[in-house]
């Protein structure tokens, strides 16, 4: 089963309609028992840094145990900006740091947020983005972005580069949302799901 | 590159969907699930369902075609109509749309924009603007309208469009209703002067013809977005046609997809 963590930050419902189209068992939950019982994890989310404010506690605590595990973990858009050191956008909170660095406002060169679908540029080699064809394009939907560093895996360009998808062992996370990226985006959720 | 998007619109009444020429003489086109479904195979980028009807009677029959449409649809999906409080946007999320488009509510509360935002992100907060061109020459603006373009509200719209975002929204939606239905191209002088007022992206309706429409209304309308009807379901021009069009012309498209 994979958990979908809630801690109320937007719409989970898509994430989960994504995994039951692919035909792979999922729960919403703010359950840590049922994270527990989990195979796969999935931090989604959207919205302001401070929304993951909710996880601190008993929540966070079960997701590091877990990933101490190695139970793969997916954060998608804010649940990935979570697992790096921090975030410009609330800067009183901490992120996991499973990934260095902290996330920032795009420059205002830009419109902000970034909404639509932008070019993914594949930097390595990734079990997420196998398959993929390369330079997909996948809706992408936020104001603030995380740096690229060393496992950044997927790049995007938009006033500077940025980091798209990051994976690390069993650590993955994508700026992007794959639930809404279309058949690049089911591909990659499949690639999780069949980890 | 961000691309620029194309949004295919479905105007929904009683669970049907249709299309009127300036807002009225309504005519049935067809399920709007299965409609949905075929602009997202055929290239859109994304799906918009208003709910041009949007009585009591017909808010289940609504809300049913918005999950039976969410369940297969993985693209962007917005849901607009009808939506007067937190409470609607939240029975129009909970069906399954990504983003919920308000009008004349908000016209109405602007903190509705706020409240909404507030819970489900701005990038979830579509505001959409009916804009009529008033006046002439010199002395020409474009006013607000609400209620499906029946009533003027005595607002100007690159205003509206800037407290609009000041109170939270995610995307305009801006919406001619002199070019509504005509298919001789989009108002791009009222796309260029909202879209220069704000920092979110604009979306264009009303309208589009033909692919020069669109090519015009990217450039000199500098949008975002270009939201589309009648012409996709009716199969004028088909999204995919469309899209090679504009790629060839250089703008930056998501294509093939």
């Amino acid at each position: 089963m994979i958990a979908i963590v809630d801690y109320k930050a937007g719409n989970l419902a898509s994430v989960k309609k994504a995994f039951d189209y692919l035909g792979h068992e999922s729960a919403i939950t703010a359950d840590p028992a049922a994270i527990s019982r989990a195979d796969k994890i999935v931090l989604p989310g959207v919205g302001n840094f401070e929304a993951t404010a909710a996880l601190s506690g008993p929540l966070q605590e079960t997701v590091v145990r877990m990933i101490d595990r190695q139970v793969p973990l997916l954060g998608i858009c804010l649940g990935m900006q979570w697992m790096f050191d921090s975030s410009r956008e609330a800067p009183q909170l901490r992120g996991l740091g499973l990934f260095v660095g902290e996330c920032e406002k795009f420059p205002a060169t830009v419109k902000s947020p970034h909404v639509g679908w932008n070019q993914l540029q594949v930097a390595g080699t990734s079990r997420l983005l196998r398959g993929l064809p390369p330079d997909s394009f996948v809706y992408f939907t936020h104001s603030y972005r995380a740096p690229v560093v060393d496992a950044t895996v997927g790049k995007c360009e938009y006033g500077g580069s940025f980091s798209a998808v990051v994976e690390r062992g069993d650590l993955f996370g994508v700026q992007f949302h794959p639930e809404k990226s279309g058949a690049a985006g089911l591909h990659l959720l499949r690639n999780f799901c069949e980890l | 590159m961000l691309t620029k998007r194309i949004i295919a619109c479905l105007d929904v009444d009683a669970g049907r969907v249709v299309k009127g020429v300036q807002f009225t003489g309504l005519r049935d086109a067809g399920d709007p699930a299965e409609l949905a479904l075929a602009h997202g195979r055929a290239g859109a980028d994304e799906v918009v369902l208003l709910d041009i009807s949007a009585t009591y009677e017909n808010r289940s029959t609504l809300l049913d075609v918005v999950r039976r449409t969410a369940r297969q649809l993985f693209i962007p999906f917005t849901v607009g109509g009808g939506i007067r409080s937190l409470d609607d946007a939240a029975a129009v999320f909970d069906a399954g749309a990504d983003k919920v488009a308000v009008n004349s509510a908000a016209l109405a509360d602007p903190a509705l924009i706020g409240r909404i935002a507030h819970r489900y992100g701005s990038q979830a907060v579509i505001v959409a603007i009916d804009a009529l061109r008033v006046g002439n020459g010199k002395g020409m603006s474009f006013g607000v309208k609400a209620t499906g373009g029946r009533h003027a509200t005595g607002r100007d719209a690159v205003a509206w469009a800037r407290e609009a975002e000041q109170s939270g929204a995610g995307e305009i939606l801006l919406t001619s209703i002199d070019r509504d239905g005509m298919r001789d191209g989009f108002d791009c002088e009222l796309t260029s002067a909202v879209a220069g007022a704000v920092n979110i992206p604009v979306i264009a309706s009303g309208g589009a013809g033909a692919a020069e429409h669109f090519i015009e209304v990217f450039r000199q309308g500098r949008a975002d977005a270009a939201l589309a009807a009648s012409i996709f379901h009716l199969g004028i021009t088909p999204i995919g046609e469309l899209k090679r069009d504009l790629q060839a012309a250089e703008i930056p498209m998501r294509w093939p997809c």
